[in-house]
């Protein structure tokens, strides 16, 4: 079992952060962005092309890891590769020590830095880890051709609570969990309310009971970035009460850490949260900082739900 | 037609009856089809149903049809072309990440579903067999039946 999915099943409050992956082929430029998230991190996890903007890959990143003994979380989003790639590249991460995948569908490429380029979107989040788990649990390709040694793969996928179609956010989870999901990681919650109706219809259908749900929680550190955000990145919803905030404020990056701790505590008392996974673009350093202030790793909280 | 597919899905009852109604035609005609050869009846019947389809539902002829578990909204329509949607890219109101002015198809299908009354979205749907792009999908459900 890798080390997230023990701290899951411990009951311990779990905290994953997302590394931002270099525009190098220097693996040192990995390691030293890793290195304040393995301070306060169970896992790291080591995006693919997020926001459709090509960087050194999520294999890539996830192999260094391995090697320095961090746990990573590899992504693997459907953009890029078809069924063929995928597949191959979940056996060669797992040769390479990886443990945990998180499956996306993936950004369009219409909104990265190569929109020019063909998008393949062979499967989808649900068909991904359909195929993972088959691969896993029958030791065989999607083709029916068999595995001399499984991966042994702990499967993730993601959710976005805070956008449209509300009502339907957690049915999808749903099945989510049925493919094959034993984590999720949400989008950034900067609203608590959209969240805590979400958590109450998980609860409801007691879906945080087969799969553990990890808020994503994130830095604002200007108006302009937040602004940024909303309008170019897919899948963000900041409310406005929060834009007004970080525009009230003479030191906007301080309150954007205090935004970020208040979530982080709010959601350490939710119901249903297994833990946090912290984004904070660029600022590695900020992740290790709003972890700690936020006190939720001096007292791991075993859960008794 | 993008208004005639929105119309589909406000009344996807209705239009998956009439669905049902022209499979289960075809259902009952495949004995003569068999003996016609199906190669040679796709050459009439594909072309009925890309017209028909592409007029109400905005078809793609991917050749497997789910409109029925998609509240009779096209996945393939989606610019990612999710079978098991939607993403999280969904914009305020409910349109889509990559065509801003268009209702994302899977919005439109949950909610089809839904007015359906029907669970059938709930199940995940295979990727598709991309050999099949362009074929008949009506008659594929024939040949499926052999």
């Amino acid at each position: 079992m890798s080390r997230l999915h023990n701290v899951l099943t411990s009951g311990r409050f779990a905290i994953t952060a997302e590394l931002n992956p270099p525009d190098s082929a220097d693996p040192a430029d990995a390691l030293d962005a890793a290195r304040p998230l393995g301070e306060v991190a169970d896992a790291i996890n080591a995006t693919d092309a997020s926001g459709a903007h090509c960087h050194m890959s999520s294999l890539g990143i996830s192999a260094l890891l391995t090697r320095a003994g961090y746990d990573p979380v590899m992504q693997i989003s459907c953009r890029d590769r078809n069924r063929i790639a995928i597949q191959g590249d979940a056996l060669g991460a797992a040769a390479l020590g990886v443990r945990n995948v998180l499956c996306l569908s993936g950004d369009d490429v219409s909104v990265g830095d190569h929109p020019e380029a063909r998008r393949v979107f062979d499967l989808d989040s649900i068909s991904l880890l359909r195929t993972l788990s088959t691969m896993r649990d029958e030791g065989r390709f999607l083709s029916g051709r068999r595995l001399t040694t499984p991966p042994q793969l702990f499967l993730g996928a993601a959710e976005n609570p805070c956008v449209e179609p509300l009502v339907w956010r957690a049915d999808r989870l749903g099945k989510k969990i049925e493919a094959g999901a034993q984590f999720i990681q949400t989008n950034l919650i900067f609203d608590l309310d959209r969240f805590t109706a979400f958590m109450d219809r998980i609860r409801a259908q007691g879906l945080h009971r087969r799969a553990y749900i990890l808020a994503g929680v994130g830095l604002l550190p200007s108006v302009k970035t937040a602004l940024w955000m909303r309008n170019r990145v897919p899948g963000i919803h900041i409310p406005d009460a929060v834009i007004a905030r970080l525009e009230a404020s003479d030191t906007p990056l301080e309150e954007g850490r205090r935004i970020a701790i208040e979530m982080i505590r709010s959601l350490r008392d939710m119901p249903g949260v297994s833990g946090v996974h912290v984004m904070a673009y660029r600022r590695e350093h900020e992740v290790s900082q709003i972890v700690l202030r936020s006190g939720v790793l001096s007292r791991r909280k075993v859960r008794v739900d | 037609m993008y208004r005639l597919r929105l119309f589909a899905t406000r009344h996807p009852r209705g239009f998956n009856r009439l669905y049902r109604t022209v499979e289960a035609g075809l259902v009952m005609l495949d004995p003569l089809l068999r003996r016609v050869g199906y190669d040679r009846a796709e050459r009439v019947i594909r072309p009925v149903e890309r017209g028909v389809k592409r007029l109400l539902f905005d078809c793609r002829m991917c050749g497997q049809c789910v409109l029925s578990s998609t509240g009779m909204s096209c996945p393939m329509n989606c610019p990612k072309t999710l079978r098991n949607g939607p993403c999280g890219g969904v914009r305020p109101g409910g349109f889509c990440e990559v065509k801003p002015e268009m209702r994302c198809v899977w919005v439109e299908a949950w909610e089809g579903a839904a007015r359906m009354r029907s669970d059938a979205i709930r199940a995940d749907l295979p990727p598709i067999d991309n050999r099949l792009w362009g074929t008949s999908s009506w008659l594929n459900v024939l040949r499926g039946r052999k």
